[in-house]
């Protein structure tokens, strides 16, 4: 097969259900078939303007954005037990938190067991497509046959103003500079793909007043070269999120701006209008989670609809729940830095506040804290009788070690009020009945 | 005066440690930290600290004094005076 535009839908079709068994790539299969993401690739090679590296909050569901990096064998062990819960999982993804292919060794290391282990799934991956080239023989050898690239300027000087920099060749370099070594590198990568035979969809995310002109032209471009399907995608953007256009007020398009924008993509990529935008480390049905109806109004509106299901059984009433903040006021105080926790007892609205309790401080900020694992356990023994514990921050091992617990982290809540912090949580925690959708990855969650 | 530092601030995403070119960067309990005694500044491998250069996080990484090789701005590049708290 010399190019998938050569051999047609027909023989894609064919070919042990490349596209009609993949959710992202038909929305047929979004209904049938379930895919996760595993999330091992931590590392990035750039700063898109809509990402935030430094965020790490459960609640968004933003592409990019993991509470937790698996290493290669936790991830094979993840892609069982999701086996075992989602009988339609057809597809694993390599999606992030970072680039995939900064993070090339990781992602190549999961693909070989995970094949082994389950043949008959599809295996594929998202990339800003910065070191695609130099790994097209490694997706192809690795048994990788879809690839999504994020492509959303043809013009370097409307790319510089979508990204901050790049790291190429020792340095970090900015402005038109970065875009036209980015374009190149992103428009040789397709082709390799497309001459291997992969399957490839592109992705533009829609920034509007920033590259709603690029739109059409990156649709006919990717079209003519023989790729499969092009998802323009709506910019997701709140000051809160910390990212650039968040911070600046560059706000997501309308319904109407990105169906006008779409209606300009007229070439023979098929358009995709069902993508749910979904986390690095998401599991399940494509939209199919209605856990969010519980929480406040997601980041980026009603289009983001995270794909999780909780895994942990709900939790009797009344629920008692520690919080990290300093003030009392407010969520302000990372789990790593807190000395002592509040414990409060919640019970629908009614919230008792139970005292204080004094912990060890898990990390002093210093080499320290690598010969002070020991204090994670006073913190965690401290806690043990707790459902939930709130603070702003959290890092990945205590995020883990809580889980393992039964204790439920959650850092959704940075800076808000610690009443509401505590009545959303509670509920949170008190709704999770058994899932209708069996749940697979719950790292992201709580 | 040479050795860098990787400060509360880092999001432990990895990219660092790859490519400092002395091995300098150690990782325990996904803490990240800069071994003194390896760390050069990346002197005869490369014209500018390579952990600094492909760092995401504003402040994740210090000279000795403490100031910070990507001050606040510079990676994002959000006004001082925009930057969230
Ligand atoms: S400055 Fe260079 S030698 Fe020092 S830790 Fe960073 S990458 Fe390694
Ligand atoms: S690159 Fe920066 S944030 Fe990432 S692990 Fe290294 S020091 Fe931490």
């Amino acid at each position: 097969m010399s190019s998938v535009q050569e051999s047609g839908c027909k023989s894609i079709r064919s070919d042990s259900g490349l596209v009609e068994e993949h959710p992202c790539y038909s929305e047929g299969a979004s209904h049938r078939y379930a895919r996760m993401h595993l999330a091992v690739a931590p590392a990035c090679n750039m700063q898109c303007r809509y990402c935030n590296r430094k965020f790490d909050c459960a609640n968004e569901s933003r592409p990019g954005v993991v509470s937790g990096v698996l290493a290669p064998a936790q991830a094979l062990e993840r892609a069982g037990e999701a086996m075992g819960r989602l009988p339609n999982l057809r597809v694993i993804g390599f999606a992030g938190p970072g680039d995939p292919l900064a993070n090339r060794e990781r992602v190549f290391a999961t693909c070989k067991p995970v094949r082994k282990r389950f043949p008959d799934v599809h295996l594929c991956l998202s990339t800003n497509g910065l070191h695609l080239p130099e790994a097209v023989d490694g997706i192809v050898g690795h048994g990788i046959r879809h690839v999504t690239i994020t492509l959303n300027a043809l013009d370097p000087e409307v790319g510089a103003e979508i990204y901050s920099w790049i790291f190429w060749r020792k340095k970090r370099r900015r402005g038109v500079e970065a875009a036209r070594i980015l374009l190149e590198q992103q428009l040789a990568g397709m082709s390799a793909l497309l001459a291997r035979g992969v399957l490839v969809k592109v992705n533009t995310v829609l920034i509007p007043g920033i590259n709603a002109g690029q739109v059409s032209e990156i649709n006919r471009l990717v079209s003519d070269a023989g790729v499969f399907s092009h998802n323009v995608m709506p910019l997701i953007s709140a000051p809160e999120h910390g990212t650039y256009y968040g911070v600046m007020g560059i706000p997501g398009p309308s319904e109407a701006e990105l169906q006008q924008v779409r209606g300009l993509c007229q070439g023979s990529a098929r358009l995709m209008t069902h993508c749910r935008q979904c986390r690095a480390d998401a599991a399940g049905l494509l939209g199919m989670d209605r856990h969010n109806e519980l929480l406040p109004a997601s980041p980026g509106g009603s289009r983001v609809i995270p794909i999780h299901r909780p895994r942990r059984e709900p939790v009797a009433n009344p629920v008692l729940l520690a919080v990290a903040s300093l003030t009392g006021e407010t969520v302000d105080t990372h789990f790593g830095h807190a000395g002592f926790f509040r414990i409060y007892r919640v019970s629908g609205d009614r919230i008792e506040a139970l005292g204080e309790r004094v912990v060890p401080q898990y990390c002093q900020g210093d080499d320290r804290c690598v010969e002070e694992n020991h204090v994670l356990n006073n913190a965690l023994n401290a806690l043990h009788d707790c459902q939930g514990v709130i603070c702003s921050r959290i890092g990945y091992t205590p995020w883990q070690a809580l889980l393992a617990r039964g204790i439920a982290p959650v850092n959704r809540h940075a800076e808000q009020s610690v009443r509401e912090a505590l009545r959303q949580t509670a509920l949170m925690l008190q709704a999770r009945e058994g899932a209708a959708i069996p749940m697979a990855a719950a790292v992201g969650m709580q | 005066m040479l050795a860098l530092i990787i400060t509360v601030e880092c999001i432990a995403c990895w990219a660092c440690e790859p490519i400092c070119p002395n091995g300098a960067i150690r990782v325990k309990n996904e803490i990240f930290r800069i071994d003194k005694n390896s760390c050069t500044r990346c002197e005869g491998h490369a014209d500018l600290p390579q952990c600094v250069e492909i760092c995401p996080v504003e402040g994740a990484i210090t000279d000795a004094e403490g100031s910070a090789m990507n001050p606040p701005g510079t990676l994002t590049g959000i006004p001082r005076e925009k930057i969230p708290a």
